[in-house]
């Protein structure tokens, strides 16, 4: 590949007592690549997601970003650095519209502080009407700039899916971790999304992805991971991933202890 | 009185005091544990079984007899509280939650000041003004029975929850809500009982104590922010240690106003609980747990 | 379709406006009324206080019931250093002032790692014990008799005395104070503030340093009660420990709790809500109970309390603010650009500060 690594995981590892959730899993993405990480429920990939944003400290190994070592940096940290995400359980902010669930995911690029917003200095009203200009693209870009100025909270699910993607890509990070981003998503919806993420891509995004829907991960992956208690049982381009004999038995629960 | 007989004197009265704070924290950790609410009205069931009791005395009932109806009157005063303010608002956020409490506590104490006044009542000791002379302290029959009575209230408790039915499936509820549902047993039901027992507690707690310090209707307020710290010291879930944590805030406060000040006593108190709270949040007892993201 | 600034901040201007004229204009029409000034002068120096808890409460969401020591912290640094040290008021209050902010500083950094339960607990701990140290060090506060002879605030080197002046200082303060809330909260700090309240961990990941804003606000609204508290003693002259313990923080909750959350006007109706009613009350308790105190009155807004939070949740302001969009755009509903095509509940759109 010529593509420069963008996110490499080195050896990580995360035990919660005696639940082993990652172990010595490795991998890397590389720019403009879209990777998908799949693996039974409770495989530990959303374990994985948390470590890589700074949310868990990892148990061993390390993760680099853009060839720095990031482990143990704050979730502000890396965001600022361009690492952003969604969540499995919506975490979008319903005390809030939803243009301005999209600014705060602008926070790292805007500078007003509280003295500055307090007195409110005259560069604040620029930034702010800048701001808003930016969160409206980032909305037209998910396909729901019409509902702009609704209060979160009232929208259904999978439109709450959409503002958390608008919102997680609102800082123009260079990494988005997306964690089952179509769950809870009809199939046009779904479909809809895809040319999102694609569209994406080709502006220059890297996403690594969680997904349980196959259908999505074979349209849109590059590459796939897959995890099963833990380990990382395999990798590689998607319909090498569907043939993989270990991949099968994970996915079909086979006897287990063979694996690896 | 020498060092020593001081000494004694002083472990009695914080032993003293410390049942008492072991009663209310209890009947607040019992709350916590079923409803997840902090309930900042607790204080004050102790100040109406204390003025019920005395009120009851007063009017000629005997004196068992008063005791027994007051802590049934306050144990339905906190059943109503539950239905009329907890449950109506049980999906809110929990600060919200924590401030009905409050509201809630002003509410008792204005009824308090309606029927009793501010002026304090004194209520006469369970067995006469007796007293007994350890090591030159003078200790009166008062202070065993709060201790003695709180001893047995922690064994009936304990007996309760771990070897009847309707005990064991409230503590089913808090270590697992919804296998309990499943099994048909209902939280809701047990988030009014779990109110009604703590209040039950309190209001002991208040007769109690009553004769000792007297009963006004503003007493609930230290009374219930002492045992909260009890509580928390221990962990908020965790009963033998919410009683430890009661008896070591009675201990330190009697030695505190004994040898410092009065003044500083809680200062004091809610300086340990700041301690503990930045230090060991989960409770001086408690092993570290990890909390899901 | 023009993009504005002011659809994401449906605030209205019009009727901030008119009610500041008001206020402003008030005094002039009842000058003479001293209980009437002396009233609103209250509700003044707890707008301030209330306005500063807003922020904290209302937009950050996190829970203070010690905010009283603030007050009182203000108030006892101006009466020492004008009454003992000859400082002058202004002064004294920027003392006041940037010790609260320390001392917030320096209680928030281990308070704002706990959350909810514990950090209400933390905090009402920390009014206890600084009323404590109000109570104890006599030296300094006269303990419980009191801090008496507080010199009145000079403006250019006249002190300030009547109700009329101090009606203007006090709500000069207080409309500043709410202007800078409202300027904040119409910022990235803002929204940074309700992304904790909506989601700390999702707000973390986007780059909102939650540690950092949490410290800030609260020292914000501990500057806030700090110049009320000067403000008080310098119009009193007379202080106590009681009125910095942890009843009168919980009056300060109950006015953030009344005018609501998320907005704030908030502070200024909740303070002027509980003014009026505690007087009201007054009033009326001992005509239809005789026998009562005058604390019995707590029933009342213990009951308020409650029964705003299980009906109302969002507080006054918020039911006001809806009543008020609701008269203005009858008048001008035309003119308005129509940016929510496809959504039959256009009514109810908007923010709410
Ligand atoms: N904070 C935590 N404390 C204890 N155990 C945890 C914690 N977080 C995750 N686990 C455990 O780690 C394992 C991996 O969980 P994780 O949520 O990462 O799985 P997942 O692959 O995302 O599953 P799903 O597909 O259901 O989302 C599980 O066994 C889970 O119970
Ligand atoms: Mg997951």
């Amino acid at each position: 590949m010529k593509k420069s690594v963008l996110l490499e995981i080195e050896q990580l590892s995360k035990s919660f007592g005696g639940v082993h959730a990652v172990q010595n899993v490795s991998f890397c993405v590389r720019d403009q690549e879209i990777v998908a990480i799949i693996g039974p429920n409770g495989a530990g990939k959303t374990t994985l997601f948390n470590i890589v944003t700074g949310i868990l400290p990892p148990t061993s190994g390390s993760v680099l970003f853009k060839g720095m070592p990031v482990t143990g940096k704050k979730p502000y940290q890396l965001a600022a650095l361009g690492i952003t995400r969604t969540f499995q359980n919506l975490q979008v902010f319903t005390n809030m519209t939803v243009i301005e669930n999209v600014m705060v995911g602008m926070h790292t690029r805007l500078k007003t502080g509280i003295f500055s917003a307090g007195f409110r200095l005259p560069q604040v009203f620029k930034e702010e009407k800048q701001a808003l200009k930016q969160a409206m693209a980032c909305l037209e870009q998910v396909g729901i700039a019409h509902l702009a100025f609704e209060k979160a909270d009232i929208l259904p699910y999978g439109t709450q899916r959409l503002v958390e993607i608008a919102r997680a890509a609102a800082s123009q990070p260079s990494l988005i971790l997306l964690d089952e981003p179509m769950a809870g998503l009809n199939p046009q919806e779904s479909k809809k999304l895809v040319d999102v993420l694609l569209a994406m891509r080709n502006n220059g995004m890297t996403f690594l992805f969680v997904e349980h829907d196959m259908e999505t991960v074979m349209a849109i992956a590059d590459r796939v991971i897959v995890l099963d208690y833990g380990k990382k049982i395999a990798e590689g381009c998607p319909e090498e991933i569907t043939q993989h004999p270990d991949v099968i038995k994970a996915y079909l629960g086979e006897e287990e202890g063979a694996s690896c | 009185m020498d060092g020593w007989s001081q000494f004694v004197q002083l472990l009695f009265s914080g032993l003293t005091v410390g049942s008492i704070y072991a009663l209310v924290a209890l009947g607040f950790v019992i709350t916590y544990s079923v409803t997840g609410i902090l309930n900042l009205a607790q204080g004050d069931f102790a100040m109406l079984g204390a003025l019920l009791c005395i009120t009851f005395v007063n009017s000629g009932i005997p004196f068992v007899i008063a005791i027994l109806l007051s802590v049934v009157a306050v144990m339905a005063v906190g059943g109503l509280f539950e239905r009329l303010a907890i449950h109506p608002a049980r999906n809110s956020s929990i600060a919200t939650l924590i401030i009905i409490t409050i509201g809630a506590a002003f509410v008792f104490r204005g009824i308090a000041i309606f029927i009793w006044g501010t002026q304090p009542y004194a209520l006469r000791p369970f067995t006469g003004n007796h007293s007994l002379n350890v090591v030159g302290a003078v200790i009166q029959t008062q202070n065993l029975w709060a201790i003695a009575l709180s001893l047995v209230s922690f064994i009936a408790l304990y007996i309760f929850f771990n070897k009847t039915y309707i005990g064991k499936a409230v503590t089913a509820c808090v270590v697992n809500p919804f296998a309990a549902r499943l099994m048909g047993i209902e939280p809701r039901k047990m988030s009014l009982g779990a109110v009604a027992v703590s209040a039950g507690l309190g209001a002991l707690a208040g007769i109690v104590i009553a004769p000792v310090s007297g009963a006004s209707y503003d007493m609930g307020v230290m009374i219930g922010l002492k045992a909260f710290i009890a509580a928390v010291i221990g962990g908020l879930t965790n009963a033998p240690a919410a009683i430890a944590g009661a008896f070591i805030i009675g201990i330190l406060e009697a030695f505190t106003e004994g040898y410092l000040s009065s003044g500083y006593k809680d200062a004091i108190s809610f300086g340990l609980l700041l301690l503990v709270l930045f230090f060991m949040p989960n409770g001086i007892f408690a092993k570290m747990s990890g909390k899901r993201v | 379709m023009k993009l504005d600034v002011k659809r994401i901040h449906t605030g209205n201007a019009k009727w901030s406006l008119l009610f500041t004229v008001l206020l402003l204009g008030l005094p002039l029409i009842f000058s003479t009324n001293n209980y009437l000034l002396s009233t609103l002068i209250m509700v003044g120096f707890y707008t301030i206080v209330s306005t500063g808890l807003t922020l904290l409460m209302g937009y950050a969401g996190q829970i203070s019931l010690g905010q009283a020591a603030f007050y009182g912290i203000g108030a006892y640094t101006s009466a020492y250093l004008t009454a003992h040290a000859g400082v002058s008021s202004w002064l004294a209050m920027a003392a006041g002032a940037a010790i609260a902010a320390m001392v917030a500083l320096i209680v928030g950094i281990p308070a704002f790692r706990l959350r909810e339960h514990y950090l209400a607990l933390a905090t009402l701990g920390f009014g206890i014990i600084v009323f404590t140290f109000f109570k104890e060090w006599k030296g300094i506060t006269g303990g419980l008799n009191g801090f008496f002879g507080i010199p009145p605030i000079q403006l250019f080197g006249f002190p300030l005395q009547t109700d009329f002046q101090f009606y203007y200082l006090v709500w000069i303060f207080a409309l500043i104070g709410v202007l800078f809330a409202r300027n904040i909260v119409r910022s990235r700090v803002g929204r940074a503030l309700l992304s904790i309240h909506g989601s700390e961990i999702a707000a973390n990941s986007l780059g909102v340093n939650i540690t950092k804003y949490k410290l800030q606000i609260f020292m914000i609204s501990a500057v806030y009660a700090s110049v009320a508290g000067s403000l008080y003693a310098h119009y009193v002259t007379f202080i106590n420990p009681d009125l910095f313990g942890i009843v009168p923080s919980i009056y300060f909750l109950i006015m953030v709790v009344i005018g609501g959350t998320g907005n704030v006007w908030g502070g200024l109706i909740g303070a002027a809500v509980y003014v009026c009613l505690g007087e009201l009350l007054k009033e009326m308790v001992p005509m239809f109970i005789p026998n009562a105190g005058g604390e019995f009155e707590i029933v009342f807004f213990g009951l308020l309390l409650v029964i705003i939070l299980i009906y109302m949740p969002n507080g006054l302001s918020h039911s006001l603010s809806k009543v008020l969009k609701r008269v203005s755009s009858t008048s001008r509903h035309r003119k308005e650009p129509i940016l929510v095509a496809e959504n039959e509940n256009a009514g109810s759109v908007g923010g709410e500060h």
